[in-house]
């Protein structure tokens, strides 16, 4: 007799592990499953652990304030260190192109609650001590984004999951999706069949897979990025920083760095071209490039002690824009997919927006801001955003 | 000035050159040897802690002298390095490690260069006796091949052996000093053209592109290769108890570097946890280096080294405690550096006996508890499907000779493998496996009292790979019975050269003279002795002792043979009363260990498990009873194995605790290695003057 259940999550990452979190916490009995040894293994370990309000699209704006809410005030409230670091996200500005399209973003993002501000040269000076002066005209800063441990934070909220009767089943893969009269029934696995009236299907990289199983085009594309992080040092850098300049010999686009709770500097960039695929071995390229362009922008970072290098996939839709929605065409089934290479920051946010979606069968989104993450819209309209 | 611990009058090894080079460290002037690592200049000023951990305000020093962890990190000129890794420069200004390194406020643009770009046929990691052995097999054959290694000279722990090797005298220099074999191998390297040898380079990682990326002086460089071999040898095992953190806890191979390779008198009292070959001749090296070694426990209820390895040392008067552990270290009172150890008999089920407790002041205590190979970057590029080969310890652990031959075997496969035509010799992976085999049974020794006026007594009673006795008599009256783990037996008319007593690498030979005494009261000995001859001038009288140390009487050194053939080792002739001739095998050099009074503790009873970041055992015991399976998320929950190692030394203790809390290993999933295998300063990858060394 197969075990019932009010919802099942299908993948155990950066947006499974906080979706069961929410359902159980709306007092779902919620069974989750992941491919993997544990949970948290695919990218949501590979992630940087930025938290980032800072976008252009409304959708991402609102879901990371909401991540930003619960994470800030976690320790506060459970006593449970999930590496929360505050210094905000600072976006170093060399060229006048540059600040104008960030300066352009100040009004959306104020209209959804977004606190972001033009800083100056000695302001970015203070908060990036020893960054590179030459043609800087200045930054964004937005204070109230900040860094969480991506590897601490899943097993957190695992547990209280766990406290609050949510099962997480492990290397356990699932191998087909059960529907009926256009409703979803459950999920088999290569164990075990399980039913529920609720999936919701968070597997990243791999839900184009999902997709193909459940009968629904679901357009998601790995690419691989590469990161690495650094013997701790003492804290001197405040924000996360991100220099969108393409790099030296247009082998990179956006950079990004910051320094953790533990003291340290992790980083990672996004090559170009884009390395499609799920590659999860480093290439010989990475550190050379990365610490070229790292000790062009902050000099004095030469001398940190690089400790280990990882590669990890951004689960890319064609938009650049997550799809977080049901699908009108199998009751029960929403998608928490195609992240973007966000989905650790976005998580908590996206968490929510599951429950209420799976629960309450309707978005807590504005309407424009869900409209931006519907499964069915044009994926190939044009639209690119602005801050990937 | 300041305080000196050298060893200036060492048995084997030759003098270094005079402290010549100026550097402060805390702004306390610190007098270095000319290319001294800083690490060993500190230990030689008396300085044992080298800074403070950032999580707990642990005292940190010394851990591996290896480049493989980052436990003795100081701020040299601003910036954190390895101080194993980093040689001494006039004017360096070095400072303690205390919490998280702060990085100078250096902002000036540096040249920003590209890594260097190589090729070659063979690539080889590990400069050891396993390397060098396959790149000899390959360059040979004129096949191209680059060795690289992270030392400043080839030869691996070699370099740091400095006692007589066992296997076969003909195929891999048994009764030679592993020192004079690594020069011989580095020798052989100079003649063959199509070998290149990198030194000071460490390989980092295995990239997706079947890439090496490789560390050096001179800027990072990857190398493509048609072929990788992964001969990186072994690290040792640790162990977790009470005070295991304390500066002055560490690994033999961090001794032998500190004693052998830099000559600094690194102790005074010395104790030694484990009683394998490593832990065995750790304590002879000690010995020989003038300091005093306080006792060795091992866990079993023999010792696992070679028994005429163990022997040595007990004659010599160091006791061997079987069936005991180390409970716990203290620091000094008030103090970080370790001060004692207390030490218990253990029962069949490794507990401690209660009641059997003694503690003993030491300042050094070193962990000889077996190794584990050096295969991070064997996995790494079998994961990623390259052409890889592995030999010598990284392949599987065994002696130096072992590693020798699995070098020359596994050269000529990979030679095969590139399609030059040659064999494998017959006799190689017999020799290979022979050179491999644990110690055999332990025989009863016959002590027979020949009508000769003179003979040997060969105290050799345990089948090991050796043979240098049979080879060096020029009378060939030793023999092994054709296989050289026989045991030698003696037949004949002895001469009395000596040859036997000043070649066998266990120090289990002595010649009995019984024309030395008309009256026949008293015999004449011959012993072989590796020590310093201050220590028995002549006329002396000395304590003798039997095979395994126990007290017979005295005798007197009467004369003594030194002769260049002898190889460092003195022939001793000593004179004992004739009743003692048969039993006596040598003279004690110590008193005997007196425990003290057990220190009220000082250390925490929640051993650190984790070096690196501080994590100690209830933490993780923690995570597993929470239902932790996968390391990964145990590291990430725990942070065990986050550090600058990156789990080399604690993996293995995590494992142990998960087997106390009854979870079978099948239940546990590994954790995943990544680069770099040592932590990088950033500017390397882009530091690149091409191209002086290759």
């Amino acid at each position: 007799m197969a075990r019932t259940y009010d919802a099942i999550v299908v993948g155990a990452g950066s947006v499974g592990v906080p979706s069961a979190y929410s359902l159980a916490s709306r007092g779902l009995k919620v069974l989750v499953l992941d491919r993997r040894s544990a949970i948290g293994q695919g990218e949501n370990k590979c992630a940087i652990g930025g938290v980032r309000a800072t976008h252009s699209d409304p959708a991402k704006i609102v879901l990371c304030i909401r991540s930003l809410e619960v994470l800030t005030t976690w320790k506060e409230k459970y006593g449970e260190d999930i590496g929360w670091k505050p210094g905000g996200y600072c976006f170093p500005v060399y060229t006048e192109k540059l600040e104008s399209t960030l300066r352009g973003l100040f009004p959306i993002q104020q209209k959804y609650g977004l606190v972001n501000k033009w800083i100056s040269p000695d302001e970015v000076d203070e908060l990036v001590p020893g960054i590179n002066r030459k043609d800087l005209r200045g930054g964004t800063w937005s204070p109230n984004d900040g860094q969480v441990s991506p590897i601490v934070l899943p097993v957190v909220l695992m547990r209280h999951a766990l406290r609050m009767g949510a099962e997480f089943q492990v290397g356990e893969r699932v191998t087909g999706y059960l529907q009926e009269g256009g409703a979803i029934r459950g999920v088999k696995t290569d164990k075990d069949t399980y039913l529920a009236p609720r999936v919701v299907v968070a597997t990243g990289s791999d839900s184009a897979h999902d997709g193909e199983m459940l009968g629904i085009k679901i357009p998601v594309t790995p690419d691989v990025h590469e990161a690495g992080i650094t013997a701790p040092l003492e804290h001197f850098i405040k924000p996360l920083v991100v220099d969108m300049r393409p790099g030296p010999e247009g082998k990179t686009l956006n950079f990004y760095f910051g320094q953790n709770h533990e003291g340290q500097i992790i980083f990672c960039y996004t090559p170009k071209p884009i390395i499609l695929g799920q590659e999860r071995h480093n290439s010989s390229e990475f550190l050379p490039i990365l610490a070229a362009r790292m000790i062009d922008l902050v000099p004095r970072l030469r001398h940190m002690l690089v400790r280990r290098t990882w590669r990890g996939c951004y689960p890319m839709t064609p938009d650049g824009v997550p799809i977080i929605d049901n699908v009108e065409s199998i009751k029960g089934l929403t998608l928490a997919v195609g992240m973007c290479g966000q989905g650790f920051m976005l998580g908590m946010g996206v968490g929510q927006e599951v429950a209420s979606l799976s629960l309450d069968g309707k978005t807590s989104l504005p309407v424009e801001a869900h409209s931006a993450v519907k499964f069915a819209r044009d994926f190939w309209a044009g639209k690119t955003e602005a801050l990937k | 000035m300041t305080e000196q611990l050298r060893i200036h009058d060492h048995p084997v090894l030759a003098p270094l050159p005079e402290p010549s080079v100026r550097f402060t460290f805390n702004g306390r002037e610190i007098l270095a040897r000319p290319e001294e690592a800083v690490s060993s200049a500190l230990y030689a000023a008396g300085i044992s802690t080298f800074g403070h951990h950032h999580r707990d305000g642990g005292a940190q020093g010394i851990f591996c002298v290896n480049g493989q962890c980052s436990q003795c990190t100081v701020i040299v000129d601003g910036r954190p390095l390895k101080s194993c890794m980093t040689l001494v420069r006039e004017g360096m200004v070095v400072r303690s490690a205390d919490g998280r390194p702060p990085l100078p406020a250096d902002d000036v643009l540096p040249v920003l260069g590209r890594p260097g770009e190589h090729r070659t046929q063979v690539l080889i990691l590990g400069g050891g006796p396993a390397g060098l052995c396959a790149a000899v097999e390959l360059g040979k054959l004129g096949i191209e091949v680059l060795v690289i290694d992270d030392k400043p000279s080839l030869g691996g722990k070699l370099t740091l052996q400095t006692h007589q090797f066992f296997g076969s005298v003909a195929e891999c220099w048994a009764g030679t000093r592993g020192i004079d074999i690594a020069t011989i191998l580095a020798e052989q390297m100079k003649n063959l053209p199509t070998v290149k040898v990198w030194l000071n380079a460490t390989a980092v990682g295995v990239f997706a592109d079947g890439k090496v990326g490789v560390v050096t002086p001179q800027g990072y460089r990857v190398i493509e290769s048609e072929a990788l071999l992964v001969a990186l040898g072994a690290r040792e095992k640790s162990l977790s108890f009470p005070g295991c953190d304390l500066p002055g806890v560490y690994g033999a191979g961090a001794f032998q570097t500190l004693v052998n390779r830099d000559l600094v008198h690194v102790s005074k009292r010395l104790f030694v946890l484990g009683g394998g070959n490593v832990g065995l001749i750790g304590a002879y090296h000690a010995l020989q280096a003038g300091i005093d070694v306080i006792g060795l426990v091992e866990a079993l209820p023999e010792v696992g080294g070679y028994k005429v390895h163990a022997d040595k040392i007990k004659r010599l008067g160091v006791p061997i405690w079987t069936r005991h552990t180390v409970l716990r270290a203290e620091p000094e009172p008030g103090g970080e550096r370790l001060h004692s150890v207390t030490i218990a008999e253990i029962d069949k089920s490794f507990q401690p006996v209660p009641g059997t407790e003694r503690t003993y002041e030491v300042d050094t205590l070193l962990i000889a508890v077996g190794l584990n190979p050096c295969d991070e970057l064997l996995e790494q590029a079998k994961e990623i499907g390259l052409k890889v080969y592995a030999a010598g310890d990284t392949a599987e652990i065994a002696e130096a000779s072992a590693a020798i031959f699995s070098g020359r075997i596994m050269g000529r496969q990979i030679a095969n493998d590139l399609g030059a035509k040659v064999t494998i010799p017959e006799g190689w992976p017999s020799m290979a496996e022979t050179l491999r085999s644990r110690p055999g049974p332990t025989q009863v020794a016959e002590e027979p009292d020949l009508p000769q006026k003179v003979y040997p007594i060969i105290r050799c009673v345990q089948e090991i790979p050796c043979n240098p006795c049979e080879a060096a008599c020029p009378e060939k009256l030793i023999s092994l019975g054709g296989s050289i783990m026989g045991l030698p037996r003696f037949q004949g008319t002895c001469y009395g050269c000596g040859e036997c007593v000043s070649v066998c690498p266990g120090l289990a030979i002595n010649l009995v003279f019984n024309d030395y005494d008309p009256t026949g009261d008293k015999s004449l000995l011959m012993l072989p002795f590796e020590f310093s001859l201050d220590r028995v001038p002549l006329g002396m009288e000395v304590q003798t002792v039997d095979m395994v140390g126990n007290p017979i009487g005295t005798g007197k050194v009467v004369a003594i043979r030194q002769r260049p053939e002898q190889d460092r080792r003195h022939l001793l002739l000593v004179e004992v009363p004739a009743k003692d001739k048969l039993r006596v095998a040598g003279f004690t050099i110590r008193g005997p260990s007196v425990p003290v009074e057990q220190p009220a503790s000082e250390s925490d009873d929640d051993p650190i498990v984790c070096r690196c970041e501080r994590i100690r055992k209830s933490a993780i015991v923690k995570e597993i009873r929470a239902g932790v399976r996968d390391l990964n998320q145990l590291k990430a929950m725990s942070r065990a194995s986050m550090g600058g190692c990156g789990g080399k030394t604690c993996t293995d203790l995590v494992r142990r605790i998960f087997r106390e809390e009854g979870i079978s290993p099948k239940e546990i999933t590994p954790g995943t290695t990544r680069p770099l295998v040592a932590e990088t300063p950033l500017e390397a990858f882009v530091r690149s003057t091409e191209d002086s060394n290759g």
